[in-house]
């Protein structure tokens, strides 16, 4: 690249990646005050944020991830007043059911154990279930309910959020691919396939399963992997399910989850994860994961046999080896800061990151702890 | 070593030949069939109590209806034929299938997919009434079922299959009001030159309408639909009149109990799809189609297409192409083959494809009447969305092409998966942005082909 392309355009931070998690980190920060640039690959959040399974879903996440959960759970009930559009979310709670005492067991003690946290979950044994939630399995062991989680349309979140960061004066560009970033004395200066050169002293990485190659090229190289979540979606039937349910199970293909949305049909995932092919762009959806699907399912939901399925589909996630993201400012790099790696469990946390990353990157500061997802964490490790 | 297995999808004109011609030479094919009986649509057989003659079922075309069912029946012990059975995703080298809730997967060496094809449609105001059935509806309530659509039919679209199916309403007994073509006489002029290459089919067609004409069936052409009226029957509305604008312009309004609606017919491609065969974009139709040789080979080693699946040829062409796609496939796999056979099939196939050209130019599907839908016309009828939320996802929620105008307002996102809203949603999309029906693309398949029932087990369970 000459030293005399013109430079298309300069703000106080480049946000590389339309997902949830940049387009809310877009819109933030604008309402900070800073000037942002985001530049999208595709189409903004058309990858993972655009197919997952909409779960806006605080209880089971890991303690230390509740005050980000929190906070972000208090952003998606504002969603309206923030960007002008609720994204299809039902505050109708979460529900996560056993089948085995040993399961029920782990529930009765994340419920105590994330009181301190100010999630306060209600436990049905047996047939309280049942009575709570006569849709479910009578062999339902325990319900652990989440009131005031809920869902919402994945299609509709990031690019409700990047419109919102544009009308409040963000550049959005989409179909405009990063291909090199370097980095001088004070600035990142990031060029993309249109052949424009973008400057910026402040760069936030947000590409999802793409993040690896990035953060390597920074000396900050981790082990990532790429999975694709798999879902269906049933033929719409009356709606009655207003919760999302789901089976907290340790085996990955008994752990299915569902939501009805208010057009009746019945969204589901899990089970067994398909491959990724990065380059293409594609996960690999595999048909037999439906199939290995639909017992666990009816477990769950004895009606659901009666049922037609209408569409599959999966989406590309990414995964750490020890479950939790990659959230917060480079460990080498001053000015280069991190949001990836959330493990297939990004999106309920979408605008609360988007908050966070833009307190980061105004102030260099925020109150939600983000100790636990720095990337230092990856430094010590060899990585294979 | 094993025999190959070779794996054939569809029974109707194309995938009986196919299997013939397998079983000629030597295989056992596996017909998947997902129809109770075999002869697919055009030759669609009655249930086994019916016993009416096939000259009434299939018209001029009984003698080839009446082979097609006997030369399969001769094959049956020849060839694994399974009925009511669904290819509804790939697995890897892997098609999977359903029958009545029993999931099975099938290995294949070669597939030779005649999935043939389903109407096209052009939305109206009104074509979701109770009352308004696709062409291809029609005739399969009045030859499978022995029913009409309504006593006092309107037959709305263009195309040839538009005045086949009046013609067969009228010789079972039920006049048509109407028989309303979009498209003119010049286009037909246009078309003559590929038409003209089958001057038998063309004088059946000529047949047909002047029988129509003859019975004082009225028939324009060169008109435009406004919208199907309402009529209260009982509690509930359904269709009770056409309203239309003929070539200068004028409205007219016709009375009717029922109407039939289609605009010539789209392949069924998903599984093609599926498979990640290569796609191209033909400008005649203005449809995306699975890209083929001459012999119907695919971009995918040992995936064929034979058939109205592979674009609209017709019955006849179907017949050649089924057994044509069987050899090259054999060919492929290292067996001999009569070169001669192949020679003759694509000699056959020639003018099929300059009538194929014809037809379409002839009876274009009427892409323009899109851009001037009113915004309230529903488009996607299983998820209810309209031309104007189409319209909403091409404008402010700024979608360049069908699969984001999908993922924003849900349309093809229902039961039929865009199968039968997919084409003119992608039209109204491209009207409203300004760009081409080759940019605004084509709404991507995903498993299942069709409806899957959630009962279903087997494989892997």
């Amino acid at each position: 690249m000459s030293l005399s392309t013109q430079i298309a355009g300069r703000a106080d931070v480049i946000i590389a990646g339309g997902g949830v998690m940049g387009a809310a980190t877009a819109f933030f920060a604008r309402q900070l005050g800073l000037s942002v640039i985001l530049l999208e690959r595709d189409l903004v959040g058309q990858y993972a944020s655009g197919t997952n399974f909409g779960n806006v879903r605080r209880q089971g996440r890991f303690l230390q991830q509740l005050p980000l959960s929190n906070r972000s759970r208090e952003l998606w009930g504002r969603l309206p007043e923030l960007i002008g559009e609720d994204v299809e979310f039902v505050a109708a709670g979460h529900v996560r059911v056993s089948f085995k005492e040993e399961d029920s067991q782990r529930l009765e003690k994340y419920a105590e154990d994330c009181k301190p946290y100010g999630l306060d979950l209600e436990i049905y044994s047996g047939r309280q279930a049942v009575d709570r939630f006569p849709m479910l399995s009578p062999d339902v062991h325990l319900a652990s309910f989440s009131p005031l989680d809920g869902h919402a349309n994945p299609r509709l979140a990031a690019p409700a959020f990047a419109r919102a960061a544009r009308r409040a004066g963000a550049t959005v560009l989409e179909r405009t691919e990063v291909l090199n970033i370097s980095k001088n004395s004070e600035d990142f200066v990031v060029e993309t396939s249109g052949g424009q050169r973008f400057v910026a002293p402040q760069l936030q990485i947000s590409v999802g399963a793409w993040a690896r190659k990035v953060a390597a090229a920074f000396g900050e190289d981790l082990p990532l992997v790429p999975k694709a979540p798999q879902m269906a979606v049933t033929e719409p039937v009356p709606y009655r399910i207003h919760p999302v349910i789901g089976y907290a199970s340790w085996v990955e293909e008994e752990g299915v989850y569902l939501r009805q949305v208010e057009r009746g049909n019945i969204v589901f995932g899990g089970g067994r994860r398909s491959t990724v092919d990065l380059e293409a762009k594609r996960a690999r959806l595999d048909p037999l994961n439906t199939l290995r699907q639909m017992p666990h399912m009816e477990r769950l939901l004895p009606d659901f046999a009666r049922l037609r399925i209408i569409r599959t589909w999966a989406g590309i996630e990414s995964y750490t080896d020890d479950d939790l993201p990659v959230m917060g400012a480079s460990s080498l790099v001053p000015g280069l800061f991190y949001a990836f790696g959330f493990c297939g469990a990004g999106f309920q946390l979408g605008p609360g990151v988007g908050a966070t990353m833009a307190d980061l990157l105004a102030t260099g500061q925020t109150e939600i702890p983000l100790a636990p997802f720095s990337i230092a964490r990856f430094a010590s490790a060899a990585v294979a | 070593m094993d025999a190959p297995v070779i794996v054939v999808i569809g029974a109707g004109p194309a995938g009986t030949r196919a299997a013939q011609t397998l079983a000629c030479a030597g295989l056992r094919p596996v017909i998947l069939d997902e129809n109770q009986r075999q002869g697919g649509q055009i030759y669609r057989r009655q249930p086994k109590n019916f016993t009416r003659p096939a000259t009434k079922l299939y018209g001029a075309s009984a003698a080839s209806a009446t082979a097609l069912h006997t030369d399969f029946e001769a094959l049956r012990s020849s060839v694994d034929y399974r009925p009511e059975t669904m290819a509804w995703g790939v697995s890897g080298d892997m098609l999977l299938t359903e029958c009545r809730g029993q999931a099975d997967a099938l290995r294949f060496d070669g597939l030779i997919i005649a999935s043939g094809a389903t109407d096209r449609i052009m939305p109206c105001p009104g074509w979701t009434l109770p009352g308004v059935f696709s062409l291809g509806g029609s005739q399969i309530a009045l030859k499978a079922q022995a029913c009409a659509i309504g006593q006092a039919p309107v037959f709305m679209g263009t195309g040839p299959l538009l005045y086949l199916v009046a013609w067969q309403y009228l010789q079972a007994g039920v006049k048509p009001r109407a028989v309303l073509d979009t498209s003119s006489l010049t286009t037909r002029l246009r078309g003559l030159g590929g038409l003209r290459r089958r001057p038998a089919v063309l004088a059946q067609g000529l047949r047909y309408m002047a029988d129509l004409a003859r019975s004082g069936v009225t028939l324009r052409s060169g008109i435009r639909p406004v919208r199907v009226e309402a009529r209260q029957d009982g509690e509930t509305l359904c269709a009770g009149a056409v309203v239309w604008k003929d070539g200068r312009g004028r409205t007219h309004r016709t009375e009717c109990d029922a109407v039939g609606m289609g605009y010539g017919l789209r392949s069924e491609t998903q599984l093609a799809d599926l498979l990640k065969c290569d796609f191209a974009f033909d400008a005649t139709s203005r449809q995306w189609l699975p890209v083929t040789d001459r012999d119907g080979a695919t971009s995918r080693a040992g995936v064929y297409l034979a058939g109205d699946g592979a674009g609209i040829r017709g019955a006849d062409a179907a017949e050649s192409a089924g057994a044509l796609a069987a050899l090259r496939c054999l060919q492929d796999m290292g067996r001999p083959v009569m070169e001669g056979e192949m020679a003759r099939l694509r000699a056959a196939l020639k003018p099929m494809n300059a009538f194929r050209h014809g037809l379409e130019t002839g009876f274009p599907w009427p892409w323009r009447h899109a851009a001037d839908l009113p915004d309230d016309t529903v488009v996607c009828r299983c998820e209810n969305v309209t031309a104007g939320d189409i319209r909403r996802a091409a404008g402010p929620l700024d979608s360049p092409e069908i699969n984001r105008a999908k993922a924003f307002v849900r349309v093809g996102m229902g039961r039929c998966q865009g199968r039968m809203c997919g084409l003119a949603g992608a039209e109204i999309l491209a009207a409203a942005r300004g760009i081409t029906i080759e940019e605004a693309g084509r709404i991507r398949s995903a498993a299942p082909v069709k409806p899957l029932p959630a009962k279903i087990r087997g494989v892997v369970t």
